[in-house]
């Protein structure tokens, strides 16, 4: 038993060191942060225009609500965007640096290295995504929300942040088995996950194919419910139809990502992947 | 001496009675490219070959190879960073493939790459990853410094970056990183190797205190051939994969007849030492380097 609690401890402590090694590198390339946000806000930025473009150009709609409906969208999609490569460069970054062989011959479990790396992307991705909401929204629109209900919005997203996770592990073993080509191979699984998803249209209006894999897509219960509880104000019990598939996808997707990961990096250590870039 | 930190206690009376390393025919091949069979071709290449050794608790072993030999490929074996492709290795009694985490608790390596992130200082670099080995914050507040300071590094550099340190002062946070998890079997991958004269002095006798004051097993790939024969008590010649010899330096030397170690190894593999391979085949062993 005292040997279990030991090793436990050392596993959160293990986990603990990941949250902190990137807390470390988000400290020491702080302004890569700053502009990478700028670059984030001003995207959004030209989306949410979108429904005054249409508007303009004399179609009619209402502006507000479509604007709201595109920001949530865009702050979603740079929401998962940041969660995606955070995991992605479990192995990317350090494959990079050259810290790879040192992180991956280290005591501690795959499952709590990931789970270090999955906690800080949720913290960080979380802290971001409110402040780029906060400054579209409200610094520069100034959009009224007089329902919104932001805590249940705030549950939503954190527990679709699980099933989230779950995928990213899945895309992070991408770059595992694939130096050159998996990162961007990544970046594709993440632009199809949120086309399927309704990012900034109902799902009803693609094709039946993409409304299946919609079902199955974490983003599409995310945007569903964000949007309800902002839009229409509704709170935490009205969600329920959200919260549990969310909940199903998460309790799932989690271990196939580590079955997956795991099954990748036994592919990288017997064929030789496992080491830094030159 | 340094206090180090315990990760993980070893059952004593088990370490006592099992090897520190115990290699029984190794064996490793990877597919590499084959320019004759066009852009998509692959042939297979051998990197270990059947090696077999002892190593002994407290030994210092040297491993002397020409780049592509295997020395690394051998390294990242011990080290569960590569999965065998035939015969075993067991580090204090623990497979390195049925019980990879239990050897890696016992393992630490310094490579000739430093390895860090390099916009961080060496007390993050250090922070983070002793935590990766169950050490606390409080744990290490005072353990790196002092560790730090005993390898020569200069406090006043601590909170600099990685970036801005030449690389033997990598080289000795490297050192300082693997000492500060206790590890009982030290893997040693040409730790000198590019350093400026001075800072491989200082790193070899680093590497001798380690040798002398502290409860550890090392594995020394190199090839400087005086490095070998000052560090370690036995010598091995691994070449192309297949591990010709393992005995002490004098003992080499007179098994080939020869006065030097770099005669014996030009005796044993039939190639001149810091000869670089030229043939086709040689091309492709650097992958394993």
């Amino acid at each position: 038993m005292r040997a279990l609690v030991s090793t436990m401890r050392a596993e959160l402590v293990g986990a603990g060191g990941v949250v902190e090694r990137n807390y470390y590198l988000t400290k020491r390339y702080i302004w890569w942060d700053i502009a990478w946000f700028l670059w984030t806000v001003a995207n959004t930025l030209t989306i949410v225009f979108i429904a005054k473009g249409i508007e303009a150009s004399g179609g009619e709609l209402d502006v507000n609500r479509t604007m709201t409906t595109l920001l949530i969208g865009a702050v979603v999609w740079a929401y998962l965007g940041i969660l995606f490569e955070f995991l992605m460069e479990t192995v990317a970054w350090e494959r990079w640096e050259g810290t790879i062989e040192y992180t991956f011959m280290a005591p501690l479990s795959r499952a709590m290295h990931l789970a270090g790396q999955g906690i800080f992307a949720i913290i960080y991705g979380l802290l971001r995504a409110m402040f780029l909401f906060a400054v579209c929204a409200f610094l520069f629109f100034d959009l009224a929300m007089p329902n919104a209900q932001f805590f249940p919005a705030f549950v939503v997203l954190v527990v679709s942040s699980v099933s989230f996770i779950g995928i990213g592990m899945m895309m992070s073993v991408l770059p595992l088995i694939s130096p050159e080509k998996g990162t961007q191979l990544g970046f594709v699984a993440q632009g199809t996950l949120l086309v399927v998803s309704g990012v900034y249209y109902p799902v009803s209006v693609l094709p039946e194919w993409m409304q299946w894999i919609a079902t199955i897509s974490p983003a599409t219960y995310a945007l569903d419910g964000i949007r309800e509880a902002i839009l229409e104000g509704q709170g935490l019990t009205a969600m329920w139809d959200e919260l549990w598939p969310l909940m199903i996808i998460g309790v799932v997707s989690i271990p196939i990502g580590l079955w997956v990961f795991g099954r990748g990096e036994r592919y990288a250590k017997k064929h030789g992947k496992l080491k830094r870039s030159g | 001496m340094i206090e180090t930190h315990e990760v993980a206690p070893l059952d004593v009376a088990r370490r006592d009675a099992v090897a520190a390393v115990e290699v029984h025919e190794l064996r490793k091949v990877f597919k590499v490219p084959d320019r004759k069979k066009g852009r998509f071709g692959r042939k297979t290449r051998i990197a270990l070959d059947g090696v077999s050794f002892v190593l002994e608790r407290g030994e210092t072993v040297a491993i002397l190879g020409q780049n592509g030999s295997g020395k690394s490929t051998l390294v990242r074996l011990l080290s569960t960073l590569l999965l065998p492709d035939g015969g075993s290795a067991v580090i204090f009694g623990h497979d390195v493939v049925t019980d990879a985490r239990a050897v890696r608790r016992l393992v630490n390596r310094v490579s000739v790459e430093a390895s860090f992130f390099k916009k961080m200082s060496s007390a993050e670099n250090l922070g983070y990853a002793s935590r990766y080995y169950g050490m606390t914050a409080g744990q290490t507040k005072d353990l790196i410094p002092e560790i730090l300071e005993r390898v020569g590094f200069p406090k006043d550099r601590r909170d600099e970056s990685m970036e801005n340190l030449s690389r033997g002062m990598q080289q000795k946070v490297a050192l300082a990183r693997a000492l500060l998890t206790s590890p009982v079997l030290l893997l040693l991958d040409e730790p000198t190797t590019g350093l400026d004269p001075r800072s491989k002095l200082e790193v070899q006798d680093f590497i001798r205190e380690i040798r002398t004051n502290h409860d550890s097993t090392i594995l020394l790939c190199t090839h400087d051939l005086a490095e070998a024969e000052s560090l370690a008590e036995r010598v091995g010649i691994l070449d192309r994969g297949r591990l010709l010899a393992l005995e002490p330096a004098d003992d080499l030397k007179r098994r080939y007849g020869c006065g030097t170690l770099e005669e014996a190894f030009f005796s044993a593999t039939g190639r001149e030492f810091e000869a670089e391979a030229d043939d086709d085949d040689d091309d492709d062993r650097e992958v394993f380097a």
